[in-house]
């Protein structure tokens, strides 16, 4: 039997703590690391590449991270909490009536998410915008999107893939989980579809923090990047 | 036997169709507000050399992805900008819905979509190229401003009021238009008469007040649908015999005129494109008449639902 314990509220959280900030919202403690397959680029991004942080969720200047796979925020808002954008005492609420904290985020309800998602395929063409409009206004943030391989079915990502390499987007990163779970695979692997288009493309191991951290600070001059984080199959 | 006038429309065209005068205010707001954007998909782009050249960075066509040209707007959106997403109404609207719900109206962001060819303005297109459901899609959404210019000087108002704003707004042009423009804002009152009320709607104006010219009967007119004006209407109600003539699905608006006379004994007709399969091309005048939205078809419709002779 595991005996569950709040964390200090006070402290600092490492990646270790992310599994107990996870079992908040879960009531047991199943939720092993390996089993989540977003947990590791999560946290990655949020200590090591993303230039975000709790008192600048409204700073032009601030990265911009958008979970297009909204599904299964489990540790979204474990890294979340961890990092101090929403109180580790929400955790628990997960899913309830009055808590902000649903099974798909929103936007409008929890502080440092910056796209409402669940719907699939809706992310990387929101990233576009968000990364066309920061151009247009001379803004360098980052925009970084996380999608699934099995999200990538969705046809409007073909639309935005294809835009985003003609129009050099480069201050725009794809990072796809790559749990082969798209019901009908990808032939040659997710990056043909990026590489085709003009895209600067790395395949890494989802679960190695210093792979991720190179591979996701890496930006092109001229293109937009994906990083393929290879997790267990699903 | 009752003489209807013919169709003002076929025999009068404004200086500036409504399309281009689209372009130009598009242009001209470009040029002024920095923080404007226009995002196209493929669907008008020759219009735009000019502001495409001055502002390459603001004006983005996306190509043939109409999807993509929506999220994008909202994208945009998020980070500040205030778009235009433009395109072909079918493909704006109908296509496009779950991006219009999901990327403006639950991230609640703020923008401006504008189509055109609307209704049976592509009556030789056929199904694929008109859109008469657009209005009633964009209503089940909360909080959109729905306009319908009825002339090109009421769009250059209504455009330049919805860029100025920060809410969700959707514009839809048509190569329809009335000989005058009117004031824009809720209904207008054109006439006052003792019989009932007809609310003509956008273009739907000078095929109205032909079919009812010798009728004793008030017409209010009004380019903006949604919020509905319903202060107006009870204000300047008579005999509760209402009849809306919308310019799309007929009944999209029922219920809200319904709800602004909930407090009186009252009968509402609705008038405007049937729910059905035309399977014709020929002329939007064609079609206007087919669907009974012509001078003699609204005076039919009209005069039967009051019982006048004739």
């Amino acid at each position: 039997m595991t005996i569950l314990t709040r964390p200090d509220p006070t402290r600092s959280f490492a990646y270790d703590d992310l599994r107990h900030l996870m079992s908040l919202q879960t009531g047991d403690e199943k939720h092993d690391a390996s089993a989540t397959s977003t947990l590791d680029v999560l946290w990655v991004l949020y200590d090591q590449v993303l230039d975000v942080s709790p008192d600048r969720v409204e700073d032009p200047l601030r990265d911009r991270f958008l979970l297009s796979k909204g599904h299964g925020p489990m540790a979204y808002y474990a890294v979340l909490a961890a990092r101090g954008f929403v109180p580790v005492d929400w955790l628990s609420g997960y899913g309830s009536f009055t808590s902000p904290l649903g099974y798909h985020p929103d936007r409008n309800l929890v502080p440092g998410v910056e796209i409402s998602s669940g719907s699939l395929g809706h992310g990387l063409p929101l990233a576009l915008g968000t990364a066309l409009g920061l151009r247009a206004q001379g803004l360098p943030s980052r925009v970084v999107v996380l999608v699934g391989d099995a999200e990538l079915d969705e046809g409007t990502n073909a639309e935005a893939i294809a835009a985003a390499g003609a129009l050099g987007l480069d201050r725009l990163t794809v990072v796809a989980i790559d749990n082969r779970s798209a019901s009908l695979g990808w032939r040659g692997g997710l990056e043909r579809r990026f590489d085709v288009e003009g895209w600067a493309t790395q395949r890494v191991d989802g679960r190695d923090h210093a792979a991720l951290r190179s591979a996701l600070r890496h930006t092109d001059d001229a293109a937009p990047t994906l990083v393929v984080a290879e997790v267990e199959e699903k | 036997m009752t003489t209807v006038h013919t169709s003002a429309r076929d025999r009068v065209r404004p200086a500036l169709p409504m399309r281009e005068q689209f372009v130009a205010t598009t242009t001209e707001l470009l040029d002024q507000d920095l923080s404007v954007a226009l995002v196209l998909a493929d669907i008008s782009v020759a219009m735009f050399p000019q502001a495409k050249a001055r502002h390459p960075k603001r004006v983005v066509n996306v190509g043939i992805r109409e999807q993509l040209a929506v999220n994008v707007g909202a994208g945009m959106a998020l980070t500040g900008l205030r778009p235009i997403v433009h395109t072909i109404a079918s493909f704006l609207v109908e296509r496009s819905f779950e991006q219009i719900k999901l990327g403006f109206s639950h991230q609640d962001v703020g923008g401006v979509l504008v189509s055109n060819g609307a209704s049976y303005d592509s009556s030789q297109g056929g199904r694929t190229h008109q859109s008469p459901g657009d209005v009633a899609l964009i209503d089940t959404l909360p909080g959109w401003d729905i306009h319908v210019p009825g002339h090109p000087a009421e769009l250059d108002t209504l455009l330049r009021e919805a860029v100025a704003g920060s809410g969700r707004v959707y514009i839809r042009t048509s190569v329809r238009s009335n000989r005058e423009a009117h004031p824009t804002g809720g209904f207008h009152v054109i006439r006052r008469g003792g019989q009932g009320t007809v609310l003509a709607i956008g273009p739907m104006l000078d095929n109205v007040l032909a079919a009812v010219h010798d009728l004793d009967i008030t017409v209010l007119y009004a380019a903006t649908v949604r919020p509905f004006d319903a202060d107006t209407l009870a204000r300047t109600l008579g005999t509760a015999d209402v009849i809306i003539v919308e310019p799309y699905a007929v009944g999209t608006s029922a219920a809200v005129v319904s709800e602004a006379l909930v407090h009186v004994p009252h009968r509402v007709k609705s008038i405007g494109v049937p729910r059905i399969e035309l399977r014709r091309y020929g002329t939007p005048g064609q079609h206007e008449a087919e669907h009974g939205l012509d001078p003699a078809g609204l005076r039919r419709t009209i005069g039967d639902f009051l019982f006048l002779r004739g």
